[in-house]
This record gives structure tokens, sequence and C-alpha cells, in this order.
């Protein structure tokens, strides 16, 4: 936990954040609407006596108190995906439409892709790009799993990425989950902090700014891009933003957000932030017991 | 140019269209659907199939330019450049609603072993080949994959990283 000591001064109720650190967290499952309904799915987790617990903010997700979601019947219809609380969050803040054209910079394994085609009725395009061609294999995986047909799969370079194979067309939209120093998965894996050094996070904070800039860039005017890391690191978070409102033209934009969470902040060490960082949201692990979690919306000016 | 194999192709929509003899037309596909399955074809309008390497179409909602060479487009649909086309499961799943023909509803325990990858002797009327499987879940039959039918046996097609013991 020592990593996170750095945070004292920005958390309230310190020593709440770090007991809820300290506890694991259950699994949870998002309900595939591309190949299932809400109904059918309780009835069929009823049936193979799996116990759920709803949550209160979305219907389409239950927690599963004492098991994991892989050898049932609903997940091999794919109808169920493993997928934390606040892993959910990003999509739905990004809120995209049947029909449209959606980027997601940072896919594998492709939680959030799958979330994307399902809120567009799995029709559209959403374009999924990542790096690694390990992870591109478990995103695969999991598209065809869920019986997702909007979905082209890229294997490249965020910073890079070419609108060539689509012939040059931009994005109504796009989401930038981008790799972090994970600290709010903690819950999740207790041993995520044991390589946490500061010029990783620095160093990786130069990826996103590069992913995010390029996001702004393919994303059409008039339309939205939205940030988000589980980490609770500034130069990760908010340093980012800050970086893309001076380097390309877009906004912060505020949301709502039916989860207790805390604004973006606009100071930290002897650093400042836009103060439109402050419309971002920081999601702690003791706000609703969840993992930890950042997310920005953004919107690039209509012409 | 990267290796062809990851390159798609789509489909041209007729004969007379088609450049490579050995490349499905989409018309042949859904003729396919429809004369093994009762599949409507309009059950894939709005969709383009592609081809990936020798044989393995895909199905997908946009219209980039072909080729592309990208690492997915859309799902992955039947397996042709064969005598027996071949559904995916991914396919079946997402589409055997919409069959009349050659399908197979077994029950509880034997839908079980199926999705182990487990053959088994069963009673099947129909013609010989690929099946779409079904089970009950959640109060109605529900398609789970493909089984071949060949002397009294059901063999599961279910590939391996599918299986599962539920
Ligand atoms: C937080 S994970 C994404 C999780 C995913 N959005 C989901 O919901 O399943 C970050 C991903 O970014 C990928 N990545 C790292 N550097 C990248 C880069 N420069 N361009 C594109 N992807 C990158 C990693 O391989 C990793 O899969």
């Amino acid at each position: 936990m020592e990593p996170l000591d750095r945070y004292r001064p920005i958390i309230d109720d310190f020593e709440a954040f770090i007991d809820a650190c300290e506890r694991p967290l259950p699994s949870a499952v998002r309900v595939n609407t591309i190949k299932a309904t809400v109904e059918r799915v309780r009835t069929a987790l009823a049936d193979a006596d799996i116990a759920v617990e709803p949550v209160d903010w979305h219907d389409g997700l239950f927690v599963l108190p004492e098991d994991s979601p892989g050898a049932n019947w609903p997940y091999f219809h794919g109808w169920i995906h493993g997928q934390e609380e606040v892993s959910v969050i990003p999509a739905t803040v990004l809120d995209p439409q049947p029909g449209e054209r959606v980027w997601d910079a940072c896919a594998a394994p492709g939680s959030k892709t799958t979330q994307l085609a399902a809120l567009m009725d799995d029709a559209g395009e959403v374009v999924a790009t990542d790096n690694n061609l390990g992870r591109i294999s478990a995103l695969r995986t999991n598209t065809e799993r869920l019986g997702v047909t909007t979905v082209a799969v890229t294997h490249e370079d965020g910073r890079n990425h070419s609108l060539k194979p689509f012939g040059g067309e931009g994005y109504d939209r796009a989401l930038v989950d981008v790799p972090c120093s994970c600290e709010g998965t903690i819950r999740k894996n207790p041993d995520t902090l044991e390589d946490w050094t500061l010029s990783h996070v620095e160093g990786i904070s130069g990826v996103q700014k590069g992913i995010l800039k390029r996001a702004v860039e393919v994303t059409d005017p008039g339309g939205t891009v939205v940030y988000s890391t589980c980490t609770f690191a500034p130069e990760e978070n908010e340093a980012v933003l800050d970086y893309v409102l001076e380097e390309t033209d877009c906004e912060i934009v505020d949301y709502d957000l039916p989860l207790s969470h805390a604004p973006g902040i606009t100071e930290w060490q002897d650093e400042s932030f836009h103060p439109s960082v402050t419309n971002a949201k920081r999601i702690y692990p003791h706000h609703n017991d969840t993992g930890g979690f950042f997310c920005a919306k953004l919107e690039v000016p209509a012409e | 140019m990267s290796d062809q194999s990851t390159v798609f192709t789509r489909l041209p929509e007729t004969d007379d269209e088609r450049e490579d003899p050995e490349r499905a037309t989409r018309e042949e596909v859904l003729d396919f659907w429809t004369d093994r399955f009762g599949v409507p074809p309009e059950t894939f309008e709005g969709y383009t199939f592609w081809e990936r390497g020798a044989g393995k179409l895909w199905l997908y909602q946009g219209t980039p330019p072909s080729p592309v060479d990208i690492e997915g487009l859309g799902m992955t649909v039947l397996r042709t450049r064969q005598e027996h086309w071949k559904p995916t499961l991914e396919a079946v799943q997402r589409f055997g609603e919409h069959a009349s023909e050659n399908v197979i509803r077994l029950d509880e325990d034997a839908a079980r072993a199926f999705v182990a990858g487990e053959d088994q002797e069963l009673d099947w009327d129909g013609d010989w080949g690929y099946l779409i499987v079904t089970h009950d879940l959640a109060d109605e039959p529900e398609p789970v994959g493909v089984g071949l039918y060949v002397y009294g046996e059901l063999r599961s097609q279910v590939p391996k990283g599918r299986r599962r013991e539920v």
C-alpha cells in the first residue's frame, strides 16, 4: 500500500480508503444484450444456482458474491461477460448510438469494446485497436463469444492510429482506456503495487498523452472522446487532460455519474492544471465499495 | 503488404463478379444457410461477407474498401473451400434461432456432454452432416453449437478452446 501514501493530501477519509483497498472485490458480470435480455440472464443464473446481487445504478450488471463468471450456461452462450462495476462506466459516459463509427483506442481484452457494440445494438462500426497481439487474441475470443458483428480489430500503436484501412473516415466518438499503473485494481490484484515506480508512472503518462491526442485528432467536429484509467495517479489523469487541452482543440465537459465520486484535482505537488479538469471524476474504492477509477468526457467543438 | 492470410477480401455478390473461382459468393453463402438450415436470406441483410486465408468467412456490418489488412472484421461465420461447408459455433449461437431444418434439440445431460466435447450415440431421423444443436435455457430453446451427425453418432464440433464442464 505504500505507494498510495502520497494520496493522503487529496483523498478524504484516507483510512477508509486504505481499508477498502485491502478488501477483496467480488466478481461481477455484465449482461450482453446482443444475445440475451436481462430477464433471461437472471433466470438462467438462478437455474444454475448462481447467487447474484443487483447493482443499483445499472440493471444489466450483477455482482456474484460466491462465484466467478466462467463455467456456466449463460457464460457459454455469451450472455454474460465478466466485468467489474467501475469498468462499465466509460462506455456509458461515451454513450455511442446505433449506426455511429467509434474508435476504441486501447481495446484488449475487449470488455469495453463489446459493451460499446451492445450499447449501439450491434449496429455501426467499432474499430478496436491494441498494440499487443496476445491481448488482441483475447479480444477476438471475446467478440466471438459475445456474438459481436460490428468490431474491426487493428494491431498498431494507438498514437499512430491509421484511418487508411477504412478509407480515411473519422469517428463520431472515441474511447481512450489507456494502459496505466493500475493502482485502482488493487482489490482484484493485491500485488499490483509491488512493481510501482514513479518513473513508470511518468513514462506511461507520455504514452497516454500521445494516444489521447490522436483520439481527439481522429474524432470529427462535434464528436465526443472519453478518457479513462484505473489509477489514482494525477500524472496519468489530470496531467494528461491538461496536456491535450494545450495541444488540441477540445473541451473537458461535465457529465452525470450515478456513483459517488470526487472531482478531478487542479493542484498536485508543484503542478497546476486547467480548471476544467474538475469536470473529470475520481472514483475511490471506499466511495461505492468498488475498484478505483478515473473518467473524463471531452468534446471536440463543432465547426 | 504483410502476410496474405491476414488480409480480408470481400465476397463477390454473384458468380458474374467472381475473379477467384474457388472463392464463395454472397449468393452461395445465403443459399447455403437457406438450403441447409432454412435460415431466410433476410437474416443477413445489412451484413457484408469477407474471406480471410483459404476458406474462412467472416461477417461484418461495415463496408471498408476491399481488401483490408487488419486483425479482425466482425465474426467468423462459415468454413468454405471444402466439400461440406461448416458453420461456426459463433454464427450458430447468433443466427441459429432463425433455423428451421437440421436442428437437433438435446436434453440437459446430452447438452452438457456436447459442450464438454464428447461424441454421443443418439437417434436422428434427418440428414447426416452438420446440425445446429440446441438445448433449453431460461425456458426457451437456445442454439449452442454445431454437431456432425454420422453413423448414429452426434460428434461435438465445439472447438477445444470453447469446451466447458458446465
Ligand atoms: C487498460 S487496458 C484496456 C482494457 C480494455 N479497454 C477493456 O475494457 O477490456 C490497456 C490496453 O492498452 C494496450 N496498449 C498499451 N500501449 C498501447 C499503445 N501504445 N497503443 C495501443 N494500445 C496500447 C495494452 O496492450 C492493453 O491491452
